[in-house]
């Protein structure tokens, strides 16, 4: 029981000693460093490539975030930052990529899908309409009568 | 009226197609914005001369291979017999950039395994490798006499790749 306790206890402490362990060395200008994290955000961590600069801890984020820091206070603006990264390791580090030819269909492909299967729910309706009409014509005069009699029973 | 009922299987085999080319691809392949763009310049200290140094620019007039490489990298001693080849076959020379490490490691780990290198720059801090767009070792970049990249592969060398792309590239570029 005792054991589970202090296992319980280690588990939940945990978290907190290694976030200590792997904290960073923050600018001492708290609006620098909320820049470097807003910038951060935006940039793709490469060994870890679904995790964001500011999320991963893999070696290699730490040291493009400490460049980041690096830039930023020697007064590049967010724009050069962005440039300094793609020079290195092309569009692929950006989570919103420019468009341009290579990325046209990223950005539109959603839309043109979009617009396909709204031209395929009209087409679909719009023939859906004719057949109505078909069967309305089909049934005209006695016949309509006849059925609606033996409907109605 | 059959035509509509293919369609699902259609749509499921475009599908298919998708994902399977999806599979062949590898996500961790960024292909380099480098290639075809001047090696960034470097000077470094020497890992075996302490105190000397080497530059990009000291390598201008050669064709010359920059490896990526680290005594804590698993991959870099897949690759490293192949390399030990090339470099004693003194086809084309290989700089060695030993990336985030600690030089006695370093030297070990040579001495241990063999040392295809001309030489060796230590980047201990990492920023020429970020200078490179180095984000997973090993790498290596082909660089040709006017201090062009010509060619990157990430991850080991083969014997395919370097078969197939970087001993033809490097006749190619020597002319």
């Amino acid at each position: 029981m005792m054991a589970r306790l202090l296992m319980a206890l280690w588990l939940a402490a945990a978290p907190w000693a290694w976030a200590a362990d792997t904290a960073q060395p923050a600018a001492a200008d708290p609006a620098l460093e909320k820049r470097v994290m807003a910038l951060s955000a935006e940039l793709r961590c490469l060994v870890c490539q679904n995790q964001s600069l500011a999320d991963s801890h893999a070696d290699l984020a730490i040291d493009l975030r400490n460049q980041v820091r690096e830039l930023l206070a020697a007064g590049k603006s967010e724009a050069e930052v962005k440039a300094f990264m793609t020079a290195r390791y092309g569009d692929f580090v950006l989570y919103r990529p420019p468009v341009k030819s290579t990325t046209v269909l990223l950005w539109v492909g959603p839309f043109v899908l979009l617009l396909v299967a709204v031209a395929a729910l009209f087409v679909h309706l719009a023939r859906r309409r004719r057949a109505d009409a078909q069967t309305a014509e089909i049934l005209s005069g006695e016949d309509a009568q006849r059925a609606r009699q033996l409907l109605e029973g | 009226m059959r035509a509509r009922l293919l369609l699902p299987l259609a749509l499921f085999l475009v599908l298919v197609g998708f994902l399977a080319l999806g599979l062949r691809l590898d996500p961790r392949e960024v292909p380099s914005p480098l290639v075809d763009k001047p090696a960034p310049a470097f000077s470094l200290e020497q890992l075996h001369q302490p105190g000397a140094r080497i530059a990009a620019a000291d390598m201008k007039g050669q064709v010359w291979l920059l490896n990526v490489w680290a005594s804590w990298c698993v991959s870099c001693r897949e690759e490293h017999p192949l390399l030990v080849e090339l470099g004693k076959a003194k086809v084309v020379p290989i700089v060695g950039l030993n990336y985030k490490d600690r030089r006695e490691d370093a030297l070990a780990w040579l001495e241990r395994l063999g040392n295809p290198y001309a030489v060796s720059a230590m980047d201990a801090d990492g920023r020429v490798g970020i200078d490179y767009g180095v984000y997973g070792v090993p790498e290596t970049y082909l660089i040709d006499r006017d201090g062009t990249i010509r060619f990157k592969q990430i991850g080991p060398v083969t014997p395919k790749v370097l078969q197939d792309s970087i001993l033809p590239l490097v006749k190619k570029l020597r002319g």
